[in-house]
This record gives C-alpha cells, sequence and structure tokens, in this order.
C-alpha cells in the first residue's frame, strides 16, 4: 500500500462517526418550520394581550461536519433559536431531524438523547457555571447525569480540561470566580464536549471576551472540531467572526431567515438589502474608507406587531408596494452550495420593478452604490 | 489553521509550574474554610455548651428549680448558696435557668427547624416550578402573612389549646410564610441563571438540578435567616406563656422568667435581668454562628 492510499484510508477512518445514522448525505440537523411565540399577559386577569414573534417560522439544514453562522441584530432571534434547537425552549410548532431521526416524536429521538449528541455553549461565561461548584464538577457533573460513575466523569472531565488548554491538577479545584474570562469560556465549552455531542451550538460563545482571547477561543474551537468531528452551529453577531469561522451563513431579521447561503457568496454577493446593509455597517480598517452615513437607520420594527408583507420594507430602500402586500418566502434549500434569499427582487415577474423583467439568472449582486 | 493557534493551546503554559491544588468538593471547601474560622468555631461551641447545659440540667442543677422558700425571697447573687440569687418565690435561678433552657430551646430551634424544613421546601419548589404552582404556594403563604405574628401564634395556639407541643406547632406555622418567601426569591433568582439551564442541556432532571446546583445556592440565605428566627421564636414562646398558652407555670422557661421577674425589678434589677441574658447569649450566638456558616458558604470571598 502506497503511503497516499494509507493517508486515504487514515482520513476516511477519521471522518466516519460509529453514530452516525443517516450517512454522509443526510443533513445532521433540520430544522423545518419552527416557530416561538411568547404570549404577552396584561390587564387585571393576566390574559395573554399579544404575542412576541421571537421565532416565526425558521427553517434550515445543517450538513455534517459544517460550521453554520448565524448573524443577525439583536433581538432578531438568534438565541431564542438556539434555545429552541436545544428544545431549552418547546417550540410551538415546527419539527427538528437529527440525522434522519424527528426529535420527541414516537419513533425518533427523545429530548434526552437528543440532548447528549447536541450541546450548547452560552454567552454569559460566568453566570453559565455553577459558582459553588470547582469547575472540574461542573465538567463532570453532565457525565454523571447520564450515568457515569463519579470516578470515570472526573476522570473524563481532567482529559476535556487538558483539551482545551488548561492544566487540570491546577484549574480543576478552582471556583470560577478563580478564572479569567476566557478560561472559564474554555470551561464552558469542555462541559459542552464531555457529553461527546455531534453538534455544539454556540450561543455568542466569543462576544463576551476580548479580542486576543476571542482569537485563542476561535482557534481552539477550529481545533476541537477536527478533533472530536464536531458540526457547529454559531450563533454571533460579529460578522468578521462569522465570516472566519463559518462554512455556510444564515441571516436573521425580526424572526425570520432572509437569506442563507455559503459565507464567501454571503460576504462577497449578497442578495437581501439587509445582509448588504449589515455588510456594510462593518468598519474598515482603512481610515479613508470611513462609514459617514448609517447603513441603516433605526431600531428592528416591534416584534409584537410586526409590519405587514416584508418585514424588512420599513427601513429597505427598495421596498415598493408588492413589499407590503405579500411575504416573500425563502425558496426551498436544495443541498449546501444554495443561495438563497427571501426578497421579491429576486423572484422574476414578482410584482417588484427590479425583478419585472427578471428572468433567471438572479441580478448577481447589489452594490450600494446603486441605490 | 493559524500561527497563533501553537500558543493557544497551552496558554496558561507560565504556569504549570505551580504546586497542584487538591481538588475538594464544595462541601469539604466549607468544611475547610470553617475549620480556620475561629470566631465560629468559639461561638459553635457556645451553642453547644448551652445546649448541653440543658440537656444536662439535672446532673448540674445544684437545687430543685420547683423548691419554693417564703422567706428565701428575690435575695441576691451569691445568697446562701444561690448563686445566681431566688425569684419572687425564692426558688434558685441558676437551677431554673439550666431547666429553663430545655424548653426555650426546644421552643426556639424545633419550630424554627421544622419551618425551614417545610417552607424551605415549599418556597424552592414554588420559585423553581413557578407559574401557577409558584403562584398557589405564595399566595396562599402571603394569608398567613397578613397577619402580626404574635397574633397569628396566639390564634393557632387558642385554636389547638395550651400545652409545649401545641405552642410549637403553632409557631412553625408562623415561621412558614417568612422563610418560604426568602426561599422563593432565593431561588427564582438561581432558577434564571445559564448554569440552571446549561444543567437542563445536558438532560438533567428537575430534582437533580434543585439538588446539586439550587440547594448549594439557596441554603446561605435560609440559613441565615432561620438562625435569626430562633432568638424570635424563644421570645414569641415566652409571649405564648404569658398568656397562658404554651409552656404553664411552674415549668421553668426563660421566657416566662423574664416575665414573671419582671414586676420585681426595682426590687432587684441583677437577677431578673439573668433570664433575658441568656436569651441574648444564646440568639447573639445562634446568629454568629450562621454567619460564620454563611461566610464559609459563599466561596466567593
Amino acid at each position: 500500500m502506497s503511503m497516499t492510499e494509507t493517508k486515504a484510508a487514515l482520513a476516511e477512518v477519521d471522518t466516519r462517526d460509529a453514530r452516525d445514522r443517516g450517512g454522509e448525505a443526510q443533513p445532521m440537523l433540520i430544522a423545518r418550520g419552527l416557530k416561538k411565540h411568547f404570549p404577552i399577559t396584561g390587564g387585571v386577569l393576566n390574559r395573554t394581550v399579544g404575542h412576541v414573534r421571537a421565532v416565526d417560522g425558521v427553517s434550515f439544514t445543517v450538513m455534517k461536519g459544517e460550521t453554520l453562522g448565524v448573524v443577525g441584530e439583536s433581538g432578531c432571534g438568534k438565541s431564542t433559536l438556539a434555545r429552541l434547537l436545544m428544545h431549552l425552549i418547546v417550540p410551538d410548532s415546527g419539527e427538528l431531524i437529527f440525522d434522519g431521526d424527528g426529535v420527541g416524536q414516537k419513533d425518533g429521538l427523545s429530548v434526552r438523547d437528543m440532548r447528549r449528541l447536541m450541546q450548547m455553549v452560552f454567552q454569559d461565561s460566568y453566570s453559565s457555571l455553577n459558582p459553588r461548584m470547582p469547575v472540574e464538577d461542573s465538567i463532570a457533573y453532565g457525565k454523571t447525569v447520564h450515568g457515569a460513575s463519579k470516578a470515570a466523569a472526573k476522570e473524563a472531565a481532567r482529559e476535556l480540561m487538558k483539551k482545551v488548554g488548561l492544566e487540570p491538577s491546577l484549574f480543576g479545584p478552582r471556583y470560577p470566580h478563580e478564572l479569567s474570562g476566557g478560561q472559564k469560556q474554555r470551561i464552558n465549552i469542555a462541559r459542552a464536549l464531555v457529553l461527546e455531542p455531534r453538534v455544539v451550538i454556540l450561543d455568542e460563545a466569543v462576544s463576551a471576551l476580548d479580542k486576543s482571547v476571542e482569537a485563542q477561543v476561535l482557534n481552539l474551537l477550529r481545533y476541537l472540531k477536527d478533533h472530536f468531528n464536531l458540526t457547529y452551529v454559531f450563533i454571533s453577531h460579529d460578522l468578521n467572526v462569522v465570516q472566519y469561522v463559518s462554512d455556510r451563513v444564515l441571516v436573521m431579521y425580526l424572526g425570520e431567515v432572509v437569506e442563507i447561503g455559503p459565507v464567501d457568496e454571503i460576504y462577497e454577493n449578497p442578495k437581501h438589502p439587509y445582509t448588504a446593509a449589515l455588510l456594510a455597517s462593518r468598519l474598515s480598517m482603512d481610515p479613508d474608507e470611513r462609514v459617514e452615513e448609517p447603513p441603516l437607520v433605526g431600531d428592528p420594527p416591534n416584534p409584537i406587531n410586526p409590519p405587514s408583507g416584508c418585514r424588512f420594507r420599513t427601513r429597505c430602500d427598495f421596498a415598493e408596494k408588492i413589499c407590503e402586500v405579500e411575504s416573500p418566502a425563502l425558496p426551498e434549500t436544495d443541498g449546501p452550495k444554495a443561495h438563497v434569499c427571501a426578497c421579491h427582487m429576486f423572484v422574476p415577474k414578482s410584482g417588484h420593478s427590479k425583478a419585472a423583467g427578471l428572468d433567471e439568472p438572479a441580478p448577481k449582486t447589489l452594490a450600494r452604490s446603486a441605490s | 489553521m493559524t500561527d497563533i493557534t501553537a500558543n493557544s493551546m497551552q496558554p496558561e503554559a507560565a504556569e504549570q509550574g505551580a504546586p497542584a491544588l487538591k481538588v475538594r468538593s464544595y462541601w469539604q471547601t466549607v468544611g475547610y474554610r470553617l475549620r480556620y474560622d475561629y470566631m465560629t468555631l468559639f461561638f459553635g461551641a457556645v451553642v453547644v455548651l448551652i445546649i448541653l447545659s440543658a440537656i444536662f440540667a439535672p446532673l448540674i442543677a445544684p437545687m430543685d428549680p420547683y423548691e419554693t422558700s417564703l422567706i428565701k425571697r428575690l435575695k441576691p447573687m451569691l445568697y446562701q448558696g444561690h448563686l445566681l440569687g431566688t425569684d419572687e418565690l425564692g426558688r434558685d435561678i441558676l437551677s431554673r435557668m439550666l431547666y429553663g433552657g430545655r424548653i426555650s430551646l426546644a421552643m426556639g430551634i424545633l419550630p424554627v427547624l421544622a419551618a425551614t424544613l417545610i417552607g424551605g421546601s415549599l418556597g424552592v419548589i414554588a420559585g423553581f416550578v413557578g407559574g401557577r404552582t409558584n403562584m398557589a404556594i405564595m399566595r396562599t403563604v402571603d394569608v398567613f402573612y397578613a397577619f402580626p405574628s404574635i397574633l397569628l401564634a396566639v390564634a393557632i395556639s387558642g385554636a389547638l389549646g395550651g400545652g409545649i407541643f401545641n405552642g410549637m406547632a403553632s409557631l412553625t406555622l408562623v415561621f412558614i410564610p417568612p422563610l418560604c418567601r426568602v426561599a422563593e426569591t432565593a431561588t427564582s433568582q438561581v432558577r434564571n441563571l445559564d448554569f440552571v439551564e446549561a444543567a437542563r442541556a445536558t438532560g438533567a432532571g428537575t430534582f437533580n438540578i434543585i439538588r446539586v446546583h439550587v440547594l448549594g445556592n439557596v441554603l446561605g440565605p435560609i440559613l441565615i435567616y432561620a438562625s435569626s428566627m430562633v432568638s424570635v421564636s424563644i421570645l414569641l414562646a415566652s409571649g405564648l406563656s404569658f398568656l397562658g398558652l404554651g409552656v404553664t407555670p411552674p415549668e421553668p422557661d426563660w421566657g416566662l422568667m423574664l416575665n414573671t421577674l419582671r414586676g420585681a425589678i426595682y426590687v432587684n434589677p441583677m437577677v431578673c435581668a439573668l433570664p433575658g441574658f441568656a436569651i441574648l447569649i444564646t440568639s447573639i450566638c445562634f446568629n454568629l454562628v450562621s454567619d460564620g456558616l454563611r461566610s464559609a458558604m459563599d466561596v466567593r470571598m
């Protein structure tokens, strides 16, 4: 056997996971029409007077071994989405398919088993660790919950602490307040990995860290992803970080997905005006390229009472009559290479002037200078 | 991977030469911290002494606490072998205080203990489950809260009848609402923190989360509040005795002694202050011990 053949064989062994059920082509995670409306109660009788449409019909797929970046303004439902995926908040409707098995369905995967395979890292590294528990115990806890002996769980915890770059004999006995932000977040990552999950949801996991530590943790995440054969859902509002880590990017606005596609396509060739505005809001390192006028004005509309039709139309430069009447649907994504957006301008004969005479293919880009 | 990765994998390399720390569980850490808190240890010893003196009162009491003498009424300290003098019926005050500790401590500690167990669990359940359960528990508790505590104790004792056991039962009911409130507040604060969410995300059940993650964080406030209730309980019990509920004379009890000797304050002030002094010492010691326990439990300090 030649050298290259051996390498190829090894590589194949590495990427295959014994727990894989659906095969390579089966997406790791399929979310279909996830919806969560939080009731607002008021009045004397505590009756429901309205709903916050935190997540309103979100569908997407996460392929095996990829990193899906989720971006959007604050309050657009990113964190609610993360909690819906973990079933920490029970969705009002919609389904979740984990490697071919429906989560919480009769002949599918139970929520408890799903939580073994999918873990989450929270933004606030301090409050996500029990302040009265040595961090080693915090990591080991998940293992004991699933029936491991105390000694085995502690052993696994120490092993993982090494993997996340913390010396177990030195950091294991400490309490969370005795660690720095970056160290705490490493512990949180170890805690998420102790159950040997296949998917890790990182909800703003590096946002609260300062830049140099953020870079360290990002590289650690990359290393762990290869080492444990993980799939990431990376939620962040930092567009540069998302560009760095993601294979594909999903853009959310007011509880809906407005655009989804491969990272390079999205960053070089954004379709949806909101994505374009988001990207334009990034600051340049070149002092000559100052951003002098805000690419987006005002706050997102109230999710209790979102605008009719397209939710972005109130802040969109291209809004027309049709945007007010009809809500643009996100086309069905087919395959990991698809780049789709929910905008009338990209639907032929939708009634929008920019799409009036539009035949396939859709306009390539949407430069801001054109507006 | 980029070049900074190599460094970032071992960011604490400089610290690795330091000696390794011993891994202690949370409760082991608390014990370790207590061992070096000499103030708390001292006051803890005093509490133990007071309790022991009450338990072994028949062995150490110099005289019969019930033996009256009309000639030796209200005598000062050190009078004819009466170390702390005599009361209005000529009974030996030291012996009565030793015996009185038995009832007073029982009346002070047991209702608070029972109320901590009942009210604490109710509060933790209300705080953790939230929603309608919280509403049901807390509104019920609020009804009891609305009455002044002495009035409530009197009403319950009155309904149940006199006697030490009924007195304890009524005091327990009086202390449940405030302890439940404290437990509920502490729990609902902890419940919303991310580490509880993270524990749920690992698939842990509700009782496991409460036992491992919630109790350690709410026991501190509950404990300190409960210990401050001990002295209140002793005084309330004496109030009940004064009204003829709870302890009945000639049974010795600190609160009752305080009440009866009150009339003699101009005749022999030192002697009548003694039972009050016993209550004061006991409650101060309880408060200081619980304060020490709380700071030992707060590992951040």
